[in-house]
């Protein structure tokens, strides 16, 4: 296939795949604030979204105070953020506008009718129909693409570039909301079994709600939630969708039906990242310190996905 | 109507209902009003969803428009379509041996038919196609024939569009709106099918493809996404499963074209473009075009790939060479045209120049290189300023332009706020030339939805209807 088709084809992904996380992030900070809080707190709350997305500057001088009107009001449906959810979604769409011909009609059409939709309501009219509701239709859209691109696509090459766009972003995703909040909430001391509080039980609950992980978390430990379990889960996990050793397993499987003649070192790469995801043990990558793993993590994946536009997306 | 009366589609003399249009019309009036008005808007939604829109130049970047579609079909009976169909084969193989001719022996000029400065002086003559052999000589594989019904009740080609002609996928989409819409319709007429249309199409194509390639590599080249007939090319592309690729995908390397692909570059045999020659190598066209592929001409030249339609073909449907058709039909086929021209002043000739400005009024000035209805005069339309505005145009440049008589082009009943009334239309057949000439019945028919306007054009504000031949 066409290595422009495939480039659009895997940006169309990840940029539905990061509207969707952004949904879930705010969705959660949302329902966080909800809880009695003095007013840094909260700001602080809202503020680690934009720092996440490394938008401080931009933010800053648009906003000013990470307020939760302002925040939402920037990440949701700001038109100048290409980071915000309507960015996300618009340039979705127009990487599915570029090579309609290759998806199926059920694909275009629902792409392009959540874009419609999206474009045709004011963040008031967003708020008005309540926004947690709003959030929800983010996340539905996600799934409804996916699942209509896997009921209706050929599994071809174009599957294949689709799917490796929508883990490579959601591996990127969970490891920076991890990462950010994990520093916010790691409990001062020896961490491990140590009751946090009530407060820490909601943060930590919403983390895993913001990753659809809390139903998940439950059925897998049965236990109470402690922070080393929750960045196993998140990190470790090869059965849990939304982890990092379950994308790079994907991922590392999805280079090797892709394989071309150059692409030998990043498919080394990947696998080599995915072994070191699959024989790790909570407590050395604890030991090590989460914080440094998960930006190692954060720069492999970057190099792979670098290496995966020169090998079959952007040819010289 | 206090208009002077023009030729209708549906009714004859006396409001009777022509002989093809009596099923319909029985089907009309037993159809309530509410079930038309829900279906109409049935197929506006599902247009849009679709995304079948068009980009329109001069407005805002990016603005996309649905082209309005008419529920109200166009019935052309089966003894009159094969008439212009005969016609139009016979036109373009004249068109295709002209093109060839003047590449090569330049016979019709030496025979003194049409004059050479016409020809050569002609900003659309290519010499950079002079002695390149095409495969079986083909130069138009796609050619859309504009045609209009005048007067009495006869038809006029109006244009013959030989460099990138489109609307082909509005005719296949109205069908299957149609279809979709009112499936009894097509139980209660016998209506030639046009779906084939892609499949046809990619045989042309392969049947073109360079002389020893037994399974070529066919491809459809666009200048991208905000391009006004985008839609029609992934739409193509599609229906035929071949790669809808851009300047930017293709390179030429030992005068021979490869696409990138995730395996690495593949050979390509078979262009159909769907840019203008001026765009399509900057090395030997427009040097700022970032839509071609650098070397592409030389690798054609050297016989390694086809374009179609080929460099060059501009020249045959210049609104200057338009007046000599007929004769290339009489010169190179030894026959009478079955189609006719409409009878067209050349400015660049004094009699015909004079004649032009004392009857501004009446007649429609085109400049000789416009297309989509851009930068012409429709006389009787026009107010006197127009009129004054493009006499001082005609004055100062009048090799620039062509006039014609207002055609009275006939009116086919329409969908419009207040109910049904006529609208002027027109046609669109579109001819593939490979190992021989072939076309689906019909075509696209376009239909002026503003009363009393006779630019059908999309850009314009034009809409279009399904176009039924009847068997």
């Amino acid at each position: 296939m066409l290595s422009r088709t495939a480039d659009h084809l895997y940006w169309m992904a990840r940029y539905i795949e990061r509207a969707e996380n952004l949904a879930r992030l705010l969705d959660v900070t949302y329902q966080m604030s909800l809880v009695p809080q003095s007013p840094e707190a909260a700001n602080q709350n809202w503020n680690a979204i934009i720092v996440l997305n490394s938008l401080e500057q931009p933010f800053a001088k648009a906003y000013g105070e990470p307020t939760a009107e302002n925040v939402l009001r920037f990440m949701v449906r700001d038109e100048a953020n290409l980071s915000s959810i309507y960015g996300c979604l618009r340039a979705a769409r127009e990487n599915a506008h570029a090579v309609r011909g290759t998806l199926t009609t059920e694909m275009w059409e629902t792409i392009n009718a959540a874009w419609i939709d999206l474009r045709s309501q004011s963040f008031e009219q967003i708020m008005a129909g309540g926004i947690t509701e709003f959030f929800e239709w983010v996340k539905l859209r996600s799934a409804l693409t996916r699942g209509v691109t896997f009921g209706t696509l050929l599994q071809d090459e174009a599957a294949h570039f689709i799917r490796m766009g929508g883990l490579l972003e959601r591996a990127d995703n969970t490891a920076r909301i991890l990462d950010v909040k994990y520093h916010f909430l790691e409990p001062v001391g020896d961490g491990e079994g140590e009751d946090g509080g009530v407060t820490d039980f909601y943060q930590w609950a919403a983390l895993l709600r913001s990753l659809s992980a809390f139903e998940v978390y439950r059925k897998v430990y049965r236990d109470a939630i402690t922070p080393a379990r929750v960045a196993e889960l998140l990190m470790l996990r090869m059965d849990m969708p939304r982890s990092l050793h379950h994308c790079l397993d994907k991922v590392n499987h999805l280079l090797g039906l892709v394989a071309n003649r150059q692409s030998s070192e990043t498919l080394r790469r990947a696998g080599l990242l995915h072994s070191r995801l699959h024989y790790a043990r909570i407590d050395d990558v604890l030991a090590g310190g989460l914080h440094e793993t998960l930006t190692e993590f954060m720069d492999d994946i970057y190099d792979l996905g670098n290496r995966i536009s020169q090998d079959f997306l952007v040819p010289a | 109507m206090t208009q002077p009366s023009f030729y209708d589609e549906m009714y004859g003399a006396d409001a009777t209902v022509r002989p093809h249009y009596q099923t319909y019309q029985r089907w009309l009036a037993e159809t309530a009003d509410e079930r038309i008005a829900r279906k109409r808007a049935e197929a506006d939604i599902a247009f849009r969803r679709v995304g079948i829109t068009f980009a329109v130049y001069g407005e805002e970047a990016g603005t996309e428009r649905l082209i309005p579609f008419d529920i109200l079909p166009r019935v052309i009976p089966a003894a009159e379509w094969q008439r212009l169909k005969a016609g139009l084969k016979q036109r373009v193989k004249a068109l295709n041996l002209f093109l060839h001719d003047i590449y090569h022996g330049q016979e019709i000029l030496r025979a003194g038919r049409i004059p050479r400065e016409q020809v050569e002086g002609n900003a659309q003559f290519r010499p950079v196609m002079q002695g390149v052999d095409v495969p079986a000589g083909i130069y138009a594989h796609i050619a859309g024939v504009d045609l209009v019904r005048a007067g009495a009740g006869e038809f006029y080609v109006l244009e013959d569009n030989l460099r990138v002609p489109s609307g082909v996928s509005y005719m296949l989409e109205d069908r299957k709106m149609m279809m979709r819409l009112f499936p009894e319709l097509f139980s209660r007429h016998k209506i030639a099918p046009v779906e084939h249309y892609p499949d046809l199409l990619l045989e042309t194509l392969r049947a073109s493809a360079p002389n020893g390639v037994a399974d070529p590599t066919v491809v459809l080249l666009t200048p991208g996404a905000y391009n006004s007939a985008y839609f029609e090319h992934t739409f193509l592309a599609q229906q035929m499963g071949v790669e809808l690729v851009e300047g930017r995908d293709l390179f030429v390397d030992n005068d021979t074209v490869y696409m990138r692909t995730t395996q690495g570059p593949q050979r390509v045999d078979v262009i159909y473009r769907r840019i203008d020659d001026d765009f399509i190598d900057p090395q030997v066209f427009r040097a700022d075009s970032m839509l071609g592929v650098p070397g592409i001409l030389k690798a054609y030249r050297a016989g390694k790939v086809t374009l179609a339609n080929a460099v060059g073909t501009g020249v045959a449907d210049d609104k200057s060479i338009y007046p000599y058709v007929p004769e290339m039909v009489r010169f190179y086929l030894g026959e009478e045209p079955i189609l006719n021209n409409v009878p067209t002043y050349m400015c660049r000739k004094p009699d015909d120049l004079a004649y032009t400005l004392a009857h501004l009024p009446e007649l429609v000035v085109k400049e000789v290189h416009g297309a989509g209805g851009y930068g012409m005069l429709v006389g009787p339309a026009s107010t006197q300023a127009e009129i004054e505005d493009f006499r001082q145009r005609l004055i100062a440049s009048p090799e620039k332009y062509i006039a014609q008589p207002t055609l009275a082009l006939s009116t086919c009943p329409t969908f419009v706020e207040s109910g049904v009334a006529p609208r002027h239309i027109d046609l669109r057949p579109f001819v593939l030339s490979g190992k021989e000439v072939t076309m689906v019945p019909g075509g696209l028919t376009r239909v002026a939805l503003q009363e009393g306007s006779l630019v059908v054009n999309s850009s314009q504000g034009g809409g279009t209807k399904d176009t039924w031949v009847l068997e």
